[in-house]
């Protein structure tokens, strides 16, 4: 990101502009366990598959635990790959948990079991979050592989059945589910669980299939238009502020939390400013080394996103305040410069650029844990280019209804 | 409210930041800002005063800046970041 003169602060007060200059910790930090993973969806944000040698050891895990403790982060997004298939996955729940650091884990449901779902509902601290990326088997098998839409909807039984609070139904919106909102909402209420939607970001092997699934101008609409409808009853995360360029701003964080409040840490240990932003320039260090709390305090990369940034081209568009020129990881790997519109920009103020930008010199995931050879629920690719699952996390620091801003 | 002893509620975390803190509860998974570092102390020092009143003198709050702590301090008690003391 290019530095320049501060932007004249709006007010000064809105919380947006003290997150703008970071936090003392993060509040949105995914961490992701592995990259081995079950399956193998082809919009998968980490590349998953297969594990690496270097993940963190379960002492490691339980180390890292303990300063997330020291420093209040709240909570973490555990992710991967799938978590679940770490032998260790559950011991390291209970660390956390037993150490005050709330657990929210995302999963393709494959795993939660009837006992697994009872023995979840019955610890505190913990929420679930299962993926699903089509509201019926054929749009959810095609992406996400063979079975899953009936692992993910059995895992839902099986957590409102063992008396599960806050289920979240996670959806990443594509072209093809995006006429099945309605649906999607129906399966979160009959399962008593809060419908998460999400946006498909041009990240790991969602690059590949980004302009085969992202949805289309008009599809835009219809999302804004349906999350103006439903309001707090859905969540969002960070998601769609780039809509806020129609109108009003919607509930959620609006604004790129990445570095300031929002970071990953991978399964190796490095940490990034974002989950969704798994490529060289965007990462800061790595918790083995320096410890997380120092990486996060003083990387040089934190500390350049927490300093004044300058919108680019955006700055002249009315909408910028509310959308603030969208999400740096989808411009990043879209090709686009940093400091100017979102890929998706509403206002097609993207569209020149975006054809610019020859074949071949989008950036590329600076690590690929894809399998390499065939997996048993491989999704069956259509019209989609090829291969893989993930978890992302963009779990809002200040979701709308479950957190909601109070201020003094 | 101002007459009565008050204190966070024990599922709130309390987290310092530059500009005040944020609590989480971790039973309701909410979170919640405090933007004036006065604020702060007045929630931090809830438990140890015999009153919400004496909590606001403590941390300094004047009196002409009172009605705007004490609708702080009632939002913070609907979301029951802050609860009545009993004991
Ligand atoms: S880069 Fe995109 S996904 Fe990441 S924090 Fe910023 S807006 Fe959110
Ligand atoms: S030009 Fe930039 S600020 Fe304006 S709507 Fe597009 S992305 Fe948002």
């Amino acid at each position: 990101m290019t530095l320049a003169p501060e932007r004249p602060a709006a007010t000064g007060t809105r919380l947006v502009d003290h997150f703008e200059h970071g936090l003392d910790a993060p509040i949105c930090l995914t961490w992701e366990l592995t990259y081995a993973c079950n399956l193998a969806c082809v919009h998968c944000l980490s590349s998953s598959g297969r594990r690496d040698p270097r993940e963190l050891t379960t002492e490691e895990c339980f180390g890292l635990i303990e300063e997330f403790e020291s420093m209040k982060v709240f909570y973490v997004n555990i992710g991967g790959g799938e978590p679940t298939v770490r032998p260790d996955f559950w011991e390291i729940v209970d660390h956390a948990v037993a150490h005050n650091v709330g657990v929210k884990f995302s999963t393709n449901g494959f795993r939660i079991t009837p006992e697994r779902a009872e023995r979840l509902a019955r610890t505190d601290y913990v929420d679930v979050q299962v993926s699903l990326d089509g509201a019926t088997p054929e749009v959810n098998d095609r992406v996400r592989g063979a079975g899953t839409f009936d692992a993910a909807l059995r895992a839902l039984r099986h957590l409102r059945d063992a008396g599960m609070q806050d289920t979240k139904l996670s959806v990443v919106c594509t072209r093809e589910n995006i006429p099945q909102l309605d649906r999607f909402k129906e399966i979160a209420d009959e399962h008593g669980a809060m419908l998460r939607l999400t946006r498909l970001r041009p990240a790991g092997r969602g690059a590949e299939v980004w302009n085969d699934l992202h949805p289309l101008p008009d599809q835009q609409r219809t999302i804004y238009d349906w999350l103006v409808a439903h309001g707090e009853g859905v969540l969002t995360g960070d998601s769609f502020f780039h809509l806020a360029a129609y109108g009003d701003a919607l509930p959620g964080l609006n604004l790129c939390g990445a570095g300031r409040v929002v970071c990953l840490v991978d399964p190796v240990g490095d940490v990034y400013a974002c989950p969704f932003a798994i490529h060289d320039r965007f990462l800061a260090g790595n918790v083995r080394g320096e410890g997380f709390g120092s990486v996060w305090r003083d990387a040089p990369l934190f500390r350049e996103l927490r300093s004044p940034q300058t919108g680019g081209a955006c700055t002249r568009c009315s909408a910028y305040d509310a959308c603030r020129g969208g999400c740096m990881a989808a411009k990043f790997f879209t090709g686009l410069p940093l400091d100017g519109p979102d890929p998706e920009c509403v206002k097609g103020n993207a569209t020149e650029a975006l054809a610019a930008v020859a074949g071949g010199t989008r950036p590329s995931p600076s690590q690929d844990h894809s399998h390499s050879g065939p997996v048993r629920n491989a999704p069956v690719p259509v019209t989609i280019a090829r291969r893989p699952p993930a978890s992302p996390c963009d779990e809002s620091p200040v979701g709308p209804g479950r957190d909601p801003l109070t201020t003094g | 409210m101002l007459e009565q002893p008050w204190e966070l509620n024990g599922s709130v975390a309390i987290r310092p930041e530059p500009f005040g803190a944020l609590l989480y509860d971790f039973t309701t998974r909410r979170l919640t800002f405090l933007k004036d570092p006065r604020l702060v102390a007045v929630v931090e020092g809830l438990a140890m005063a015999p009153t919400v009143g004496e909590a606001l003198d403590r941390a300094g709050v004047p009196a002409a800046e009172r009605a705007g702590f004490d609708a702080a301090l009632h939002r913070l008690a609907e979301q029951r970041m802050i609860t009545r003391r009993t004991a």
